[in-house]
Protein backbone atom coordinates (compact mmCIF):
# COMPACT_ATOMS: atom_id res chain seq x y z
CA UNK A 1 0.00 0.00 0.00
CA UNK A 2 1.24 3.06 -1.19
CA UNK A 3 0.82 6.36 0.80
CA UNK A 4 1.32 10.34 0.95
CA UNK A 5 1.53 12.70 3.86
CA UNK A 6 1.93 16.20 3.72
CA UNK A 7 3.52 17.98 6.28
CA UNK A 8 1.97 22.05 6.39
CA UNK A 9 2.97 24.73 8.94
CA UNK A 10 -0.10 26.37 10.88
CA UNK A 11 -1.61 29.07 10.37
CA UNK A 12 0.36 32.16 11.97
CA UNK A 13 3.70 29.89 12.25
CA UNK A 14 5.83 32.79 10.57
CA UNK A 15 7.27 31.02 6.86
CA UNK A 16 10.47 33.41 6.05
CA UNK A 17 11.35 30.26 3.55
CA UNK A 18 8.18 30.87 1.57
CA UNK A 19 7.88 34.45 2.03
CA UNK A 20 11.61 34.46 0.31
CA UNK A 21 9.75 32.03 -2.61
CA UNK A 22 6.93 34.46 -2.55
CA UNK A 23 8.95 37.19 -3.16
CA UNK A 24 11.37 35.46 -5.83
CA UNK A 25 7.87 34.18 -7.90
CA UNK A 26 7.33 37.89 -7.88
CA UNK A 27 11.02 38.68 -9.46
CA UNK A 28 10.54 36.07 -12.48
CA UNK A 29 7.46 37.76 -13.00
CA UNK A 30 4.29 35.71 -11.68
CA UNK A 31 2.42 38.94 -11.04
CA UNK A 32 -1.23 37.91 -8.40
CA UNK A 33 0.84 35.50 -6.00
CA UNK A 34 -0.79 35.93 -2.65
CA UNK A 35 1.19 34.16 -0.10
CA UNK A 36 3.24 31.07 -0.46
CA UNK A 37 3.47 28.40 2.20
CA UNK A 38 6.36 25.48 2.01
CA UNK A 39 6.03 22.06 3.32
CA UNK A 40 6.78 18.73 3.18
CA UNK A 41 5.81 15.55 1.71
CA UNK A 42 6.56 12.10 2.08
CA UNK A 43 5.56 9.37 -0.28
CA UNK A 44 5.64 6.24 1.97
CA UNK A 45 5.33 2.81 0.87
CA UNK A 46 3.69 0.09 3.63
CA UNK A 47 3.16 -3.85 3.96
CA UNK A 48 -0.02 -3.44 5.83
CA UNK A 49 -3.13 -4.14 3.74
CA UNK A 50 -5.98 -2.93 5.76
CA UNK A 51 -6.72 0.35 5.13
CA UNK A 52 -7.80 1.45 8.31
CA UNK A 53 -4.90 0.33 10.05
CA UNK A 54 -2.64 1.87 7.77
CA UNK A 55 -4.05 4.74 8.38
CA UNK A 56 -3.49 5.08 12.36
CA UNK A 57 -0.12 3.61 11.43
CA UNK A 58 0.68 7.11 9.06
CA UNK A 59 -0.99 9.19 11.93
CA UNK A 60 1.16 7.87 14.29
CA UNK A 61 4.15 8.14 12.45
CA UNK A 62 3.41 11.89 11.95
CA UNK A 63 2.66 12.29 15.55
CA UNK A 64 5.66 10.43 16.55
CA UNK A 65 8.64 11.97 13.52
CA UNK A 66 7.46 13.55 10.32
CA UNK A 67 5.50 16.43 12.18
CA UNK A 68 6.47 18.25 14.45
CA UNK A 69 3.00 19.40 15.89
CA UNK A 70 4.12 22.47 17.80
CA UNK A 71 4.09 23.93 14.18
CA UNK A 72 2.92 21.77 11.78
CA UNK A 73 0.09 19.99 11.02
CA UNK A 74 -0.24 16.78 8.37
CA UNK A 75 -3.04 15.16 6.22
CA UNK A 76 -2.28 11.39 5.55
CA UNK A 77 -3.75 10.08 2.17
CA UNK A 78 -3.70 6.22 1.12
CA UNK A 79 -3.68 5.63 -2.53
CA UNK B 1 30.05 16.99 40.37
CA UNK B 2 29.90 14.93 37.83
CA UNK B 3 28.98 15.49 34.02
CA UNK B 4 28.28 13.94 30.74
CA UNK B 5 28.33 14.77 27.40
CA UNK B 6 26.23 12.78 24.65
CA UNK B 7 27.32 12.27 21.82
CA UNK B 8 25.77 12.03 18.31
CA UNK B 9 26.62 11.68 14.55
CA UNK B 10 26.80 15.41 13.03
CA UNK B 11 27.74 17.14 16.22
CA UNK B 12 30.63 19.10 15.88
CA UNK B 13 31.42 21.46 19.21
CA UNK B 14 31.06 18.27 21.52
CA UNK B 15 34.95 18.64 21.59
CA UNK B 16 34.18 21.92 23.34
CA UNK B 17 31.67 21.17 25.63
CA UNK B 18 34.03 18.36 26.84
CA UNK B 19 37.06 20.86 26.87
CA UNK B 20 35.09 23.49 28.89
CA UNK B 21 33.81 21.11 30.89
CA UNK B 22 36.91 19.22 31.87
CA UNK B 23 38.57 23.02 32.21
CA UNK B 24 36.12 24.33 34.88
CA UNK B 25 35.31 21.15 36.83
CA UNK B 26 39.10 19.58 36.75
CA UNK B 27 37.77 16.43 35.57
CA UNK B 28 36.74 15.29 32.24
CA UNK B 29 32.62 14.90 32.07
CA UNK B 30 31.84 11.06 30.90
CA UNK B 31 30.65 10.38 27.05
CA UNK B 32 27.36 8.81 26.58
CA UNK B 33 26.31 7.85 22.87
CA UNK B 34 23.61 7.55 20.76
CA UNK B 35 22.70 4.45 21.20
CA UNK B 36 23.84 4.22 24.64
CA UNK B 37 20.04 3.17 27.11
CA UNK B 38 22.12 3.89 30.41
CA UNK B 39 24.13 7.20 31.68
CA UNK B 40 26.45 7.12 34.22
CA UNK B 41 25.29 8.92 37.91
CA UNK B 42 25.92 12.62 36.81
CA UNK B 43 24.75 15.82 38.29
CA UNK B 44 24.74 17.84 35.14
CA UNK B 45 24.43 16.00 31.43
CA UNK B 46 25.49 18.51 27.92
CA UNK B 47 24.51 18.42 24.63
CA UNK B 48 26.61 20.04 22.43
CA UNK B 49 25.82 21.52 19.46
CA UNK B 50 26.15 20.76 15.25
CA UNK B 51 23.89 19.11 12.77
CA UNK B 52 22.86 15.54 14.38
CA UNK B 53 22.11 13.80 11.56
CA UNK B 54 22.80 16.54 9.19
CA UNK B 55 19.71 18.56 10.04
CA UNK B 56 17.46 15.78 8.10
CA UNK B 57 13.47 15.94 8.45
CA UNK B 58 13.88 19.22 11.20
CA UNK B 59 16.67 19.77 13.23
CA UNK B 60 17.13 17.71 15.79
CA UNK B 61 14.35 15.35 15.20
CA UNK B 62 16.34 12.51 14.36
CA UNK B 63 18.50 12.67 17.55
CA UNK B 64 15.64 13.34 19.53
CA UNK B 65 14.24 10.07 19.51
CA UNK B 66 17.91 7.58 19.73
CA UNK B 67 17.95 6.01 22.62
CA UNK B 68 20.32 7.99 24.58
CA UNK B 69 17.39 11.03 24.81
CA UNK B 70 15.20 8.02 26.60
CA UNK B 71 17.92 7.96 29.32
CA UNK B 72 17.81 11.73 29.06
CA UNK B 73 14.29 11.92 29.86
CA UNK B 74 14.84 9.67 32.88
CA UNK B 75 17.86 11.39 34.27
CA UNK B 76 15.99 15.01 33.45
CA UNK B 77 12.62 13.26 35.54
CA UNK B 78 14.95 12.75 38.43
CA UNK B 79 16.21 15.87 38.66
CA UNK B 80 19.43 15.65 36.76
CA UNK B 81 20.60 18.99 35.79
CA UNK B 82 20.58 18.87 31.39
CA UNK B 83 22.10 21.58 28.88
CA UNK B 84 21.48 21.60 25.45
CA UNK B 85 23.30 24.26 23.30
CA UNK B 86 22.48 25.07 19.73
CA UNK B 87 21.33 22.01 18.40
CA UNK B 88 21.53 20.28 21.93
CA UNK B 89 18.13 22.83 22.59
CA UNK B 90 16.50 21.72 19.33
CA UNK B 91 17.50 18.58 20.05
CA UNK B 92 15.84 19.23 23.75
CA UNK B 93 12.39 20.40 21.84
CA UNK B 94 12.02 17.86 19.26
CA UNK B 95 12.15 15.51 22.57
CA UNK B 96 9.28 17.28 24.04
CA UNK B 97 11.73 17.74 26.83
CA UNK B 98 11.15 22.08 26.49
CA UNK B 99 8.13 23.56 24.79
CA UNK B 100 8.26 25.47 21.43
CA UNK B 101 9.91 24.70 18.19
CA UNK B 102 13.48 26.37 16.86
CA UNK B 103 12.12 27.61 13.18
CA UNK B 104 15.07 28.66 10.19
CA UNK B 105 16.20 32.46 10.99
CA UNK B 106 13.63 35.03 9.60
CA UNK B 107 17.02 36.41 7.60
CA UNK B 108 17.41 32.62 6.16
CA UNK B 109 20.95 33.19 6.26
CA UNK B 110 23.26 31.34 8.66
CA UNK B 111 24.49 33.25 11.51
CA UNK B 112 28.00 33.33 13.53
CA UNK B 113 28.46 35.97 15.73
CA UNK B 114 28.66 37.63 19.07
CA UNK B 115 25.71 38.75 20.60
CA UNK B 116 24.64 40.37 23.92
CA UNK B 117 22.20 38.13 26.30
CA UNK B 118 20.40 39.56 29.07
CA UNK B 119 19.76 37.05 32.24
CA UNK B 120 16.36 37.47 32.78
CA UNK B 121 16.01 34.82 35.50
CA UNK B 122 19.70 34.64 37.98
CA UNK B 123 17.75 32.45 40.16
CA UNK B 124 17.83 29.32 38.57
CA UNK B 125 20.68 26.20 39.19
CA UNK B 126 22.41 27.70 35.61
CA UNK B 127 22.35 31.71 36.21
CA UNK B 128 22.89 31.82 40.11
CA UNK B 129 26.17 33.26 39.25
CA UNK B 130 25.08 36.51 37.56
CA UNK B 131 23.25 39.21 38.35
CA UNK B 132 19.50 39.68 37.43
CA UNK B 133 19.27 41.41 34.39
CA UNK B 134 23.11 41.07 33.91
CA UNK B 135 24.27 41.61 29.77
CA UNK B 136 27.06 39.10 29.31
CA UNK B 137 28.36 38.50 25.62
CA UNK B 138 27.86 35.21 23.96
CA UNK B 139 28.45 33.61 20.44
CA UNK B 140 25.64 32.04 18.17
CA UNK B 141 26.44 29.99 14.95
CA UNK B 142 22.90 28.90 13.45
CA UNK B 143 20.98 28.45 10.65
CA UNK B 144 17.73 27.32 12.49
CA UNK B 145 17.34 29.59 15.98
CA UNK B 146 13.92 31.30 15.57
CA UNK B 147 12.32 30.38 18.80
CA UNK B 148 8.46 30.06 18.52
CA UNK B 149 5.69 29.07 20.56
CA UNK B 150 2.15 29.11 20.54
CA UNK B 151 0.58 32.02 22.82
CA UNK B 152 -0.48 30.34 25.36
CA UNK B 153 2.99 29.11 26.50
CA UNK B 154 4.60 31.94 25.35
CA UNK B 155 2.87 33.39 28.22
CA UNK B 156 2.97 30.63 30.85
CA UNK B 157 6.94 31.10 29.80
CA UNK B 158 7.13 34.57 30.65
CA UNK B 159 5.00 34.17 33.41
CA UNK B 160 6.93 31.71 35.19
CA UNK B 161 10.03 33.19 34.65
CA UNK B 162 11.04 30.22 32.24
CA UNK B 163 12.69 32.76 29.48
CA UNK B 164 16.27 32.93 31.24
CA UNK B 165 18.33 34.44 28.38
CA UNK B 166 16.69 36.98 25.94
CA UNK B 167 18.86 38.76 23.14
CA UNK B 168 19.82 42.01 24.32
CA UNK B 169 20.16 45.11 22.69
CA UNK B 170 19.07 44.78 19.25
CA UNK B 171 21.21 41.98 18.88
CA UNK B 172 18.29 39.41 18.34
CA UNK B 173 19.75 37.26 15.48
CA UNK B 174 17.33 35.28 13.97
CA UNK B 175 13.76 36.84 14.64
CA UNK B 176 12.72 34.71 17.74
CA UNK B 177 9.82 35.80 19.48
CA UNK B 178 9.95 37.94 22.81
CA UNK B 179 14.16 37.89 21.85
CA UNK B 180 14.48 34.77 23.47
CA UNK B 181 17.64 33.07 23.37
CA UNK B 182 16.75 30.82 26.56
CA UNK B 183 14.28 28.93 28.21
CA UNK B 184 14.39 26.45 31.07
CA UNK B 185 12.23 23.50 31.97
CA UNK B 186 9.06 24.41 34.51
CA UNK B 187 11.03 22.18 37.19
CA UNK B 188 14.25 24.44 36.26
CA UNK B 189 16.42 21.75 35.83
CA UNK B 190 16.45 21.48 31.75
CA UNK B 191 17.74 24.01 29.83
CA UNK B 192 18.16 25.24 26.48
CA UNK B 193 19.76 28.01 24.61
CA UNK B 194 21.47 28.94 21.19
CA UNK B 195 23.95 31.13 22.28
CA UNK B 196 27.03 29.26 22.81
CA UNK B 197 28.49 30.09 26.40
CA UNK B 198 31.18 27.40 26.17
CA UNK B 199 32.84 29.22 23.89
CA UNK B 200 33.73 32.26 25.94
CA UNK B 201 35.36 30.30 29.09
CA UNK B 202 38.87 31.75 29.12
CA UNK B 203 41.08 34.80 27.98
CA UNK B 204 41.97 32.66 24.61
CA UNK B 205 38.48 33.35 23.79
CA UNK B 206 38.47 37.21 24.26
CA UNK B 207 36.42 36.72 27.82
CA UNK B 208 35.13 34.40 29.89
CA UNK B 209 30.86 35.56 30.08
CA UNK B 210 29.67 31.88 29.51
CA UNK B 211 32.08 31.04 32.33
CA UNK B 212 29.39 31.51 35.35
CA UNK B 213 26.73 29.17 33.87
CA UNK B 214 28.63 26.34 34.39
CA UNK B 215 30.13 27.40 37.40
CA UNK B 216 26.64 27.96 38.78
CA UNK B 217 25.58 24.59 37.73
CA UNK B 218 28.33 22.69 38.95
CA UNK B 219 28.64 24.16 42.02
CA UNK B 220 32.27 25.31 41.50
CA UNK B 221 33.75 28.54 43.28
CA UNK B 222 34.42 31.61 40.97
Amino acid sequence: MKARITVTLKNGVLDPQGKAIEHALSGLGFDGVGQVRQGKVFDVELTETDAAKAEADLKAMCDKLLANTVIENYAVEIA
Amino acid sequence: MKSAVVLLPGLNRDRDMIAALTKISGKAPATVWQTDTEIPDVDLIAIPGGFSFGDYLRCGAIAARMPVMRAVAEKAAKGVMVIGVCNGFQILVEAGLLPGALMRNSSLKFVCRQVKLKIDNANTMFTRRYQPGQIIRSPVAHHDGNYFADAETLARLEGEGQVVFRYAEGTNPNGSINDIAGIINDKGNVLGLMPHPENLIEAAHGGSDGRALFEGALGIAA
